[in-house]
Formats: C-alpha cells, sequence, structure tokens
C-alpha cells in the first residue's frame, strides 16, 4: 500500500457514463481518495453518505473527494442517485483494479479494493493514507486531521 | 476514539448530572436506526436514569434524509423554551410521520410559543448549534448515525449492546 511521501499515480478513469476524470486535473487541490469495496453494500453506503454530507468541509480545505471502487460507471451512476451524492465515483472496472493495484489496495480473493483512504496533497504526494479493517467505516477524522496538517504547513 | 470537545454544560442532558458514566448518542431523528435505538434508549434510562448522563448530539445527514436538518433545528428551538427532551421524544415517538408542518403539530401540542419558535429558528446560533454538534462528530470519529461514547469513548456497538453492557456490569 502507497504511503506518506510516496508519488500518488495518476489514472483516468470514467466518472461519469461519458465522461473521464484524471488525477492529475486536481494538481492545485487537495484530494481525498476514498476506496471502497463495493457499491450498495451497507458500510460503503454509510461511509459514502458521511462524506456527502462534509463537502463544505472538504471544500474550506481546498480539497476534492473522489469514491472509487471497482463498479462500473453504470452501477456508479445508479448507486450515486439513488444516495443524492454530490462527488464523484470512479469506476475501476477495466482492467478491472488496475489504479487499485498501484495503490497496493486491490485484494485479489475478493475481487474488490480494500477499504482505504488516501489524502494527497496540491503537489500530488501522498500526504496521509489508511486502511481500514474489513467492515468498518472509518469515518473522516483522519482525513480531516491530515487536511488540517497541509493546509498549516 | 476520543469524543471531542468532551461533554460540557451546553450540551442536551437527562439522568444524574454528575454521574460516572456519561453516554453520548450522536443521532438523526429521521435515521431508522436511531429510531429503533429509541426505546431502547428510554428503556436504559428508565432502568438506570439514577445513576447515567445521558447527553444527546445531532448528527443529521441531509442529503439522505430531509426532514433530519429541520428537526434537529426544531428541537433545538424548542430547547430555548425549556423542551429540549419532549421535543426530541415527540419526534422519535412519531418518526414515521416527520415532516415540516408535523413538526409544527409537535411544538403546538408541546405547548411552545410559535412566535417564538419562529422566530428562534431564524436565529444563526440554532443553526449553529447543529452544524457545530455535527462538526465535532466527525473530529471524534462518528461514522453513521447512531454512534455512541462512552465516558469520551467511542463504543463499538448499537443501543441494544450498550443497555447488555451496562446491565451486566450493574449485576
Amino acid at each position: 500500500m502507497l504511503t506518506v511521501h510516496d508519488k500518488a499515480p495518476d489514472f483516468t478513469l470514467f466518472a461519469t457514463p461519458d465522461q473521464k476524470v484524471s488525477l492529475s486535473e486536481f494538481r492545485g487541490s487537495n484530494v481525498v481518495l476514498a476506496f471502497y469495496p463495493a457499491d450498495w453494500s451497507p458500510v460503503c453506503s454509510d461511509q459514502m453518505a458521511l462524506y456527502n454530507e462534509m463537502l463544505k468541509y472538504f471544500k474550506k480545505y481546498n480539497a476534492q473527494i473522489l469514491g472509487i471502487s471497482v463498479d462500473s460507471r453504470w452501477c456508479h451512476l445508479a448507486f450515486s442517485q439513488s444516495r443524492n451524492l454530490h462527488f464523484p465515483l470512479l469506476a475501476d472496472f477495466e482492467p478491472k483494479g488496475d489504479i487499485s493495484k498501484q495503490y497496493g489496495v486491490y485484494n485479489e480473493a475478493e475481487g474488490e479494493c480494500d477499504r482505504a483512504l488516501f489524502v494527497i496533497g496540491k503537489d500530488g504526494v501522498i500526504a496521509w493514507s489508511y486502511r481500514s479493517p474489513t467492515a468498518i467505516n472509518p469515518g473522516a477524522d483522519g482525513i480531516l486531521d491530515a487536511l488540517e496538517s497541509l493546509t498549516n504547513h | 476514539m476520543l469524543l471531542k470537545p468532551s461533554v460540557s454544560s451546553q450540551d442536551h442532558a437527562i439522568g444524574k448530572a454528575d454521574a460516572n458514566l456519561v453516554i453520548v448518542e450522536y443521532g438523526d431523528y429521521q435515521c431508522p436506526y436511531c429510531g429503533a435505538a429509541y426505546p431502547v434508549l428510554k428503556e436504559l434510562m428508565r432502568e438506570f436514569g439514577d445513576q447515567i448522563k445521558f447527553v444527546f448530539r445531532n448528527f443529521p445527514l441531509s442529503e439522505i434524509h430531509p426532514f433530519a436538518r429541520p428537526a434537529a433545528l426544531v428541537a433545538e428551538a424548542a430547547a430555548l423554551q425549556g423542551k429540549f427532551w419532549e421535543m426530541h421524544d415527540a419526534i422519535y415517538e412519531n418518526q414515521s410521520s416527520l415532516s415540516t408542518d408535523f413538526l409544527f403539530e409537535l411544538a403546538d401540542q408541546l405547548g411552545l410559543d410559535p412566535t417564538q419558535l419562529q422566530s428562534d429558528l431564524k436565529q444563526d446560533s440554532v443553526e449553529e448549534r447543529v452544524d457545530a454538534d455535527f462538526e465535532s462528530g466527525m473530529r471524534s470519529g462518528v461514522n453513521g448515525t447512531p454512534s455512541f461514547f462512552v465516558n469520551g469513548q467511542k463504543f463499538n456497538g448499537g443501543a441494544e449492546n450498550l443497555l447488555d453492557l451496562i446491565r451486566s456490569n450493574a449485576s
């Protein structure tokens, strides 16, 4: 798993059925990259709902939150609409889990990524990372602490 | 995970004021799990209210529960007329009927001054109070509702687990 001071590998993934997003587009902002196992599962749903309520706090730290899982862009669209999400969900779908593998959070046994958080600074370098134990929603305090220390120095 | 900030006189609390056991709930008025926890917490306070202080903090998930924040605001406004817990209880007891009109109906039933309530709801301080609770929850590692803290430490379980734990410690 990539960790503090590693350069965050760039990627380009579908964020909507017809629109791709690259990590490098966010250079100059902080990025919170939230890998989660699966759309619709209860823990992931709660976790994404929490981040969705926190958008104004992320904005305060000049941070963009991106969800990412191996689900397809159409699955993401339906999930996102059903939960009223206002941030992008990226489809690490084909080649399956390619980006999860690059970040070291792909779970071969499950065919999903693990639940892992990366806070990436404006310079594209990882400032904080965390892998959550199975089925545990990590909340957001770690993200906020990381963003706070990025903004302060 | 530690509760930040810790419980103070600013919090809405019931039970024993200077209890050694302090339980904090972060709750959303429209959350079905919070609704299910409500009678269990009532039972907890019925059995142990003379030993426990119970605190409620707001954690409305507005995007999935459109009436969660309005309900939180009305409860905070009710608090300004000294009826926080009456409103808190009335909302959870009627959770399935939540709507904006219904919140005012409840306020009426509780004998709140409607003019005062309307003017309090326009106060920034009421909004800020709900936001401050939400922010404290984020900082404390709240990841969904209800989330409980026992003596300032995050409790990894629901209301039933909490009641079981306290019952087994008491016996």
